[in-house]
């Protein structure tokens, strides 16, 4: 690889890198000031004209609290639990699509960081290794609030793992590929041959499982039992503190983000957008690519935090009953019915 | 060549550490890493989807499960059993016979050369389909007969005994 290359590979790392940090800043601003708007509230508006530095001001606050490690917590393993959580949250990025290759002075800049042949396994491989920061940050500070909570995100990611493991591989048996860059390549425009190309409309059931899965791996409302802070207290981050505390708040929003821009990516065309080849300019198609990318990631965003604020949480028994008594049959289906749908139209 | 050497030995340090580590939930950490070092080796092979595949199941399930049991239970001096010394006898007569077998089985130890692949492209999903659908299906479909059979059997295992308790 030339050394140019080299830079450009590395600049496109530390901007993605930038972003997710970014969106994931301002979706704590996004979603106090939606729960304000759903509570007839105002929400932040002191720091800033709008309240828009009040990321800022958190994060301020979070670096400058005072740090707290309990006596009894296994001091090494407490600090690895936030670094594992703020770590797998940020490499999910690599695998994704942002947008179509650009071309500058004769030379190609693919958009994504990485296309490997199991881009979906790998995400996949990042998401049920999210677990460990939460179980080992639990089980480190020696807490029984803390470790009810780290077991029960445990026992709650491998359960709905296996049904998003499944709706995947409805998606997979349409595409015929892993690869994240030829599945959005493949969802090309908004209509082709006579039907939708977005996978939504192929697999509108595997999509439903997915985001359901999504909600529960991020550990967002109503799932969000492992921290549920009527029974928990705090649940797994209850002995933290400081900023050790803001990598788990901050690394549910990145993960968030990430699981926003895969769905996004598998099921709603990714960079695609409708009436793409009317234009002809393929650097404005790009970047309008990136533009629509993430205004559907902002869209996924924002129906998080709308769930988050409509319904109430579950119960833990219900969620393992819909875990496995309702997604995984429901995936089993949609796989039956996908081949039986291929077959016959195919 | 060097990458390969460097990541065995991680493999084998840290093999070592989770049989010398005091603390069972340490000892699955360290497995934890010691199958990372498997993915990389993966890696290095070219096995992508091997590697994933570990990545997912080994990492991903298998050792959250035993992360999670270990917490339950709880593991500390007081509460290990005192163990008898009959059970600790037969334990050095069990590991020594391993060791034998192992050190025998040095006697027909070939030189190989890990870093040159003789089919660089067998570990891609499709090369590996291919093979296991064609040249190794029947050990393939036994085995997920097997996996089969052992999801029945948790099953069965895991449904509540009506009829029994209905008799007491």
């Amino acid at each position: 690889m030339e050394l140019i290359d080299l830079l450009i590979k590395i600049a496109l790392i530390v901007v993605i890198f930038a972003i997710s940090l970014v969106v994931a800043m301002y979706s704590t601003y996004a979603e106090r000031k939606i729960a304000a708007f759903f509570q007839d509230r105002v929400g932040p508006n002191r720091a800033g004209p709008w309240g828009i530095l009040q990321p800022l001001a958190d994060g301020g606050k979070m670096f400058l609290k005072e740090e707290i490690i309990p006596t009894n917590a296994t001091g090494f393993l407490f600090i690895v639990g936030p670094s594992l959580a703020i770590l797998t949250a940020c490499i999910g990025s690599a695998v994704i699509p942002w947008g179509q290759n650009l071309e500058i002075g004769g030379r190609v800049i693919p958009l994504q960081v990485t296309d490997i042949n199991v881009g979906i396994l790998y995400i996949f491989g990042v998401v049920s290794l999210g677990v460990y920061g939460i179980m080992i940050g639990g089980w480190a500070s020696n807490n029984k609030y803390s470790l009810l909570g780290a077991i029960r995100a445990a026992s709650q990611n491998i359960s709905y793992e296996i049904s998003m493991g499944l709706s995947i591989i409805a998606l997979l048996m349409v595409t015929g590929t892993l690869s994240l860059g030829e599945i959005a390549k493949q969802q090309h425009g908004f209509w082709a041959d006579g039907y939708f190309s977005w996978n939504v409309f192929k697999q509108p059931l595997g999509f439903l499982l997915f985001i359901v899965c999504a909600f529960a791996e991020t550990n967002r409302s109503p799932f969000d039992l492992p921290e549920c802070e009527t029974e928990l207290v705090g649940g797994y981050h209850t002995e933290y503190s400081s900023m050790k505390l803001g990598f788990y708040l901050f690394a549910e929003y990145i993960n968030m983000f990430i699981s926003s821009a895969v769905m996004a990516t598998l099921y709603f065309g990714g960079y695609n957008f409708p009436f793409m080849d009317l234009i002809h300019s393929p650097n404005l198609v790009a970047i309008l690519g990136v533009v629509a990318l993430f205004a559907k990631i902002f869209l996924f965003i924002f129906f998080f935090m709308w769930v988050r604020w409509t319904i109430p949480r579950f119960r833990y028994d219900q969620l393992m009953d819909l875990g496995w008594k309702t997604l995984i049959p429901l995936a089993i289906a949609n796989i039956v019915l996908t081949g039986i749908f291929m077959t016959i139209f195919k | 060549m060097s990458t390969f050497y460097f990541i065995a030995f991680l493999s084998i340090f840290f093999s070592i550490l989770v049989i010398s580590a005091k603390n069972p939930v340490h000892s699955i950490l360290y497995l934890v890493i010691t199958f990372f070092t498997f993915t990389v080796h993966y890696i290095l092979l070219n096995a992508q989807f091997l590697a994933v595949v570990n990545f997912i199941v080994y990492m991903g399930a298998i050792l959250v499960l035993f992360l999670y049991t270990l917490m339950l239970i709880n593991l500390n001096k007081e509460a290990e059993p005192v163990k008898p010394f009959m059970v600790k006898i037969s334990a050095v007569f069990g590991g020594g016979i391993l060791a034998v077998a192992l050190i025998s089985s040095l006697k027909s130890l070939g030189v190989s050369d890990p870093v040159v692949l003789k089919n660089p492209n067998l570990g891609l999903v499709k090369n590996l389909g291919k093979v296991l659908f064609n040249e190794f299906l029947l050990p393939f479909e036994i085995s997920s007969v097997l996996l089969l059979s052992a999801m029945v059997g948790a099953v069965l295992l895991a449904t509540k005994e009506k009829e029994t308790k209905a008799t007491i």
